[in-house]
């Protein structure tokens, strides 16, 4: 439906011809931008109808005073679940810790959360196909899990800011949301708006520069630089992701011009989730609480989880 | 008079909300005590970590995203 009204929109009404780079771009363009629009409204509105959204208050309650696999496989999955904006990554870290949660397992949840939410998997789903969207959160289960073991090996605890272990939490008791009918409705317009305020720009951005290589870049370049087989694509996808940064939804049009003209699955996967795990600005946010030694830790660990992850799905 | 504090260490969320509720105040004619919180360890001692957190007399009322207009008429009344 969206593919033949952005067809129908660009060839016909515009009267451009199909072969030329700039209706292509402009095809995939608008096939894309009212295609991942029309879904983010729909499923957003969806989760927040069923108030399925749930708060890191809530997290840290379930995750805290358990076993660290039994909290670990909470933390990965809730990280997954949950759409955090990375501005409270702050105040989160910091309740983890004060709740007594293992610096590790507190890694694992801040490796998943912004890689995997359900609405970048509903997505996937629908522009990629649901092998790819499998793949990817698999692979990004895994690194979120053996991330937090491996830092954990580092003992970040003495690299935790001073102040952070001074904080005191209270105890609150937050009102109970309001369950009728009426007021889910608000509340599923207001998560709407919120988020797509919040992430419009990445995914614009996004379709975006996924029609431009749709359009303009060759399918020969593509095979000569980027499938080639040479091993060394996996760490340049992996090292390009890291000063570029877009929400997870954001780096999906991208990936899917990618795929299309045939670059690897396995560097493609890689440079997803560099832009959306690694990035400048999470950081700096993350600086507030731990010292520059934890958070280059962080990123080669990262980093290095994302190149294996990318070199295991090129040789499948 | 009520002492409404806006939990939030400067995000753009924050300042709208205590925008909303100093707007919603005058409307309503009511007076209040406005102010905003923005250390870390205080909004902590709250007991909340999303931010923005909506403190009403000392009593944490709201956390994270944007109250609705509802909302807020209710706590200045």
């Amino acid at each position: 439906m969206f593919e033949w009204s952005a067809s129908w929109l660009v060839y016909q009404l515009m009267g451009l011809v199909p072969a030329t780079h700039l209706a292509a771009a402009l095809q995939f363009f608008i096939m894309d931008l009212s295609k991942i629009f029309f879904m983010l409204v729909l499923i957003i509105y969806i989760m927040g109808l069923l108030r399925a959204l749930l708060s890191p208050e809530k997290v840290r309650q379930y995750v805290r005073n358990r076993p660290d696999w039994q909290a670990r496989i909470m933390a990965v999955t809730l990280g997954a679940i949950t759409p955090f904006c990375s501005c409270s990554s702050v105040p989160l870290f910091i309740g983890f810790v004060e709740a007594g949660i293992p610096l590790g397992v507190t890694f694992s949840f801040l490796i998943a959360s912004p890689m995997i939410n359900e609405v970048a998997v509903v997505i996937l789903v629908g522009i990629l196909g649901w092998k790819l969207a499998v793949l990817y959160v698999l692979a990004g289960l895994t690194v979120a899990w053996f991330g937090g073991i491996i830092m954990q090996w580092f003992k970040p605890e003495h690299w935790v800011e001073d102040y952070v272990w001074k904080i005191q939490m209270g105890q609150t008791n937050l009102p109970e949301p309001d369950t009728s009918l009426k007021d889910r409705h608000q509340y599923a317009l207001s998560e709407v708006k919120e988020i797509l305020r919040r992430i419009w720009k990445w995914v614009v951005i996004g379709i975006g520069v996924g029609a431009v290589f749709h359009g303009y870049v060759p399918e020969s370049w593509v095979s000569e630089h980027l499938s080639s087989g040479n091993w060394l694509d996996v760490p340049m996808a992996v090292l390009l992701g890291i000063p570029l940064y877009s929400n997870a939804t954001g780096i999906i049009p991208v990936a899917e011009a990618m795929l299309n003209k045939g670059v690897a699955v396995g560097t493609t996967l890689s440079l997803m989730m560099s832009v959306a795990a690694l990035s400048l600005p999470e950081m700096l946010i993350l600086r507030k609480v731990i010292k520059w030694q934890a958070l280059a830790i962080f990123v080669v660990v990262l980093g290095i989880a994302f190149i294996l992850v990318g070199w295991g799905f090129n040789l499948l | 008079m009520k002492t409404i504090k806006v939990l939030g260490s400067g995000c753009k969320n924050c300042e709208t909300t205590a925008n909303l509720i100093k707007i919603a105040a005058e409307q309503a004619g009511v007076e209040i005590n406005l102010e905003k919180v923005t250390d870390m360890a205080e909004i902590m001692s709250y007991g909340i970590m999303s931010t923005p957190g909506v403190v009403v007399d000392e009593k944490v009322v709201h956390a994270g995203g944007l109250p609705g207009p509802d909302q807020i008429r209710e706590w200045i009344k």
